[in-house]
């Protein structure tokens, strides 16, 4: 049995503990040991983004990253953006605009396009189209997600 | 059909009912799924193309502490070969259980010779390592017209071509011949003006969908095994683990998970018998996710194919006579979707002389699998490439020469159905009158089009609808969504009842808790499904009258539905307060108990679709990089239940067809192993490859269906690929016969004109 390394870290304003190998990706302990299993392993290499959190505000493939290396910091996932019952706008204007379809690639989307957001509150449809590039949506062909984001931000900036 | 001016609910926009869960990371997909005890299961892969297994030594992955269950071949019956309709395709049990775990040879590079399960990921991996295979290796070949050559190396030594007189005596690897036939070409192309001659070639491509297969087993010391599974068909995935695994079809319980994406894809299984078995075994769960490795790996393609294409028109535009030859890609196993390739080549166009032959070839590729209208996207770039060039040479105008020969209501195809109303018509004519082809090319850009057909299909397909004690529907139906069809389903149960839409909740079961129905394929579960779910809302206000008739003590013949209540017929029926279902729900423990409504049916008469797409694009001189400018999707799609996710279909398939054109193709080195296993190097569309995607939905109601409703899915696929190389031959005067138009292919080609 690999040695296991205790880690402390904060994931969506929660302080969190747990043990893990030292293989151990992010995203495998948010989705086996912290039962977090909105991040998706579409890959497991950096490609295709469903796996995308933030860590210290900072936008990542959590299939990049080691568990061991979130001591100390503070991690959002999906399950963090709603506010109690309240979906965010971005949340509720993707269903709106029926920015998703089979929904897999959509909690990636959704906090990368946070983090855009929060980086560039008026995107163009080019920053919107490579800020994304590194999520992979196979059903959309992302034109929905796009304008879902450009009407996210326009809502949000009003 | 229902007056379309009086539809409350049908082509409407609502917020489809699987949708926050997906927005907030609460929607369970089959790897999220967990259970105590769970294991572990990994499979170890052929790392040759073609061998022969000589000896496998599982003694020490089984002595490694942590491993509870390996299986090989040796643990899964040996079939017989059997036929069984799958999705769009047929397959062979026997094949289908030799995929599954190779038995005496491994047909490809990514082939599953054995698996475990253990405590956690590590072990189970370290396992794999500990498993000793003595291949032999044997000549392959991945080629679908070196494969067909007389000294080819032979895949199965029992190959003898099917569809050919008299019976060829030696094996082949040419599993099948198929043709289709109508008029005399010789006479047709000697009535020609004008006569093109290409072949052309395309890429095996992934269906690409972003979740990799998973599936949890869970079997009991009675022989139960409960399943959960991402899948198109938990059906499918009951009965073909009943055949692979040796079970009784009542010993399985499979429920769909969400799914993330199939395309085709998962209407076949991979891990989910070899969960089974490990399962079994060990006596634990056992949850069996591929990486995106084995995905691209060991899971089904579609076909490559080389299509030699000659066509004929008079000077008016009349096709005269099309001769072509298909070569299909099956994979390790006989079954490319050679039929349907040819089927639909032609089907758009009148055409009096057409012969058409296929083989289906086998190589040492993974087997294929379905993917969004299968065979039709590869003989339509080869059809519709030709029609732009036969235009280009009569100096006509694409749409004009497509209008031309059009077919319409009456029309015949070359497989031999005459078709009932259809509307390519109207299609070709919102293309001309579409903004995108009105408007003026951009300069230094190309502009190309090209249309597609697909059948679409029904099927057999079983729906619940139950009133619950407060009014509101439960609808119960047993397809997996890929495309929408809860909200589908709710929006044309709402209609059909007369309630609120949000009062309608529609789920999806597992197979003990709905009757039988087909995978989710062929574009048909809003049509089929749909009207399964129809019937039973039916059956639903077939009872509620009844009730209804009960308490006003009068025939249910003068009880009528309307408005979503139950109503006198007239005044002869008496003077009585509508009842709604609400209503008639609260009474129902006094007049009879429970209201349920059921439908099963075989669905027959799915309306075929046609789709027209416009692309313009640019070409980078320097580097060979095309870049689709604009891009717009035109189809009949019936009716539109839901617009917005027909709009997501068309946009959709459109970008996956963008991806198949320019960048998508499985590459093996010598050795005859995949060399871009992954989606770095297997490079489907990003965010920043395409624009947006227009699309204009034209509704020629399908009188076979309640609502008029067509697949919509699939078309879209078909026509991108020669779009995009007609497209190319406007903006460079480079006519591109092989897929995919990838940079430095394009670059050569520009080099060499």
């Amino acid at each position: 049995m690999a040695k296991k390394y205790h880690v402390s870290a904060t994931v969506n304003g929660d302080p969190v503990e747990f043990l893990c190998s030292g293989q151990e990706t992010m995203l495998d302990v948010l989705r086996d040991r912290l039962e977090l299993t909105g991040a998706k392993e579409g890959c497991g290499s950096g490609d295709c983004g469903a796996c995308s959190v933030t860590v210290d505000g900072r936008l990542i493939c959590s299939c990049l990253m080691l568990g061991v290396e979130a001591e100390g910091t503070s991690i959002e996932t999906v399950e963090g953006m709603a506010d109690g019952d309240q979906l965010t706008p971005l949340q509720r204007i993707f269903l709106e605009e029926e920015a998703l379809q089979c929904g897999i690639c959509t909690p990636g989307v959704l906090v990368a396009a946070k983090a855009l957001l929060a980086k560039n509150p008026d995107p163009d449809e080019t920053t919107i189209r490579y800020w994304l590039a590194g999520n992979l949506c196979r059903c959309t062909g992302y034109d929905k997600i796009v304008r879902a984001v450009q009407k996210a931000a326009a809502e949000m900036r009003a | 059909m229902p007056n379309e001016s009086s539809f409350k609910w049908v082509g409407t926009r609502q917020i489809r009912p699987d949708g926050p869960d997906k927005v907030t990371g609460r929607a369970k997909y089959a790897a999220d799924y967990t259970m105590p005890g769970m294991l572990i299961g990994r499979i170890l892969r052929s790392p040759h193309a073609h061998a022969r297994i000589k000896s496998i030594d599982t003694s020490k992955a089984e002595a490694l502490a942590g491993v509870k269950a390996v299986v090989t071949s040796a643990d899964f019956p040996e079939l017989a070969s059997e036929m069984s309709p799958n999705s769009e395709m047929v397959i062979d049990f026997s094949d289908v259980s030799n995929n599954v775990m190779a038995r005496k040879k491994v047909m490809y590079d990514g082939h599953a010779v054995a698996a475990v399960a253990a405590t956690d990921a590590e072990i189970a991996e370290e396992a794999l390592s500990l498993i000793d295979v003595v291949y032999e290796v044997l000549p392959h070949v991945i080629d679908v017209e070196e494969a067909m050559a007389e000294d080819a190396p032979l895949l199965h030594d029992g190959m003898i071509t099917e569809g050919i007189t008299p019976t060829p005596t030696k094996p082949s690897n040419i599993a099948k011949r198929v043709e289709f036939r109508s008029g005399d070409v010789d006479k047709g192309f000697a009535e020609a003006d004008v006569i093109v001659e290409r072949t052309y070639k395309t890429a095996a491509v992934h269906q690409g969908y972003i979740e990799p297969h998973a599936v949890l087993a869970s079997a009991a010391e009675d022989g139960q095994v409960q399943v959960w599974v991402s899948t198109q068909g938990q059906f499918m995935v009951r009965a073909f683990c009943a055949k692979v695994c040796g079970l009784a079809i009542s010993q399985l319980r499979v429920t769909p998970a969400e799914i993330g994406g199939g395309f085709g894809g998962k209407t076949v299984v991979y891990g989910e018998p070899v969960a089974v078995q490990l399962s079994r075994k060990s006596g634990k769960p056992v949850r069996v996710v591929m990486s995106r490795e084995e995905v691209l790996r060991a899971s089904g393609p579609t076909s490559g194919g080389v299509v030699e294409t000659k066509v004929g028109a008079k000077k008016d535009g009349t096709l005269v006579a099309v001769d072509a030859v298909l070569k299909y890609q099956a994979g390790a196993y006989a079954g490319s979707p050679i039929g349907p390739g040819c089927m639909c080549m032609t089907a758009p166009y009148e055409i009096e002389n057409v012969q058409l032959i296929g083989y289906d070839v086998v190589s040492n590729r993974p087997k294929v699998a379905a993917y969004r209208a299968p065979g039709a996207p590869i003989s339509a770039y080869a059809f519709e490439s030709a029609l732009d060039e036969v235009a280009r040479e009569l100096n006509m105008d694409p749409i004009a020469i497509r209008q031309k020969n059009a077919v319409k209501e009456g029309s015949k195809t070359v497989y031999g159905v005459t078709f009932p109303r259809i509307g390519f018509e109207e299609v070709l004519e919102a293309a001309k009158n579409s903004d995108h082809f009105k408007s003026p090319v951009p300069e230094g850009e190309g502009r190309g089009l090209a249309c597609g057909f697909w059948f679409n299909i029904g099927g057999e397909s079983s729906a619940a609808c139950h009133l619950n004690e407060d009014g509101t529907v439960t609808v119960i139906s047993g397809n997996p969504d890929i495309g929408g069809s809860r909200a589908s389903i709710a929006l044309m149960v709402a209609e059909t009842l007369g309630i609120d839409y949000n009062k309608v909740r529609p789920i999806v079961a597992d197979t003990s808790s709905i009757g039988y129905n087909f995978v989710t394929g062929g574009s048909r579960v809003t049509f089929a499904t749909g009207m399964a779910a129809i019937n039973a809302a039916e059956d639903v206000i077939g009872q509620a009258r009844e009730r209804a008739a009960k308490i006003w003590e009068i025939d249910v013949d003068a009880v009528t539905w309307e408005d979503g209540e139950a109503r006198p017929a007239g005044s002869n029926a008496g003077d009585h307060d509508p009842m709604s279902l609400a209503d008639i729900a609260k009474m129902a423990p006094k007049t009879g108990g429970p209201i349920n409504g059921h439908g099963s049916i075989n669905a027959q008469g799915a309306g075929a679709g046609f789709g027209c797409h416009i692309c313009d694009l640019k070409v980078d001189e320097g580097t060979g990089h095309v870049t689709v400018t604009r891009y717009t999707s035109i189809q009949d799609v019936g009716r539109a239940i839901h617009p917005g996710y027909v709009d997501g279909q068309l946009q959709g398939g459109a970008a996956q067809g963008i991806g198949w054109a320019i960048n998508e193709e499985y590459v093996y080195n010598d050795d005859g192993l995949l060399q871009n296993a992954g989606f770095l190097d297997y490079r489907i569309p990003v965010a920043s490859d395409l624009p947006m995607i227009d699309t204009v939905l034209v509704e020629v109601p399908n009188d076979r269906h309640p609502y008029g409703v067509r697949g919509v899915g699939e078309v879209p696929i078909v026509p991108p690929m020669a779009a995009v190389a007609n497209a190319m031959e406007s903006a460079t005067g480079v006519r591109m016969t092989s897929l995919p138009m990838s940079p430095p292919k394009v670059l050569k080609a520009l080099e060499g004109s």
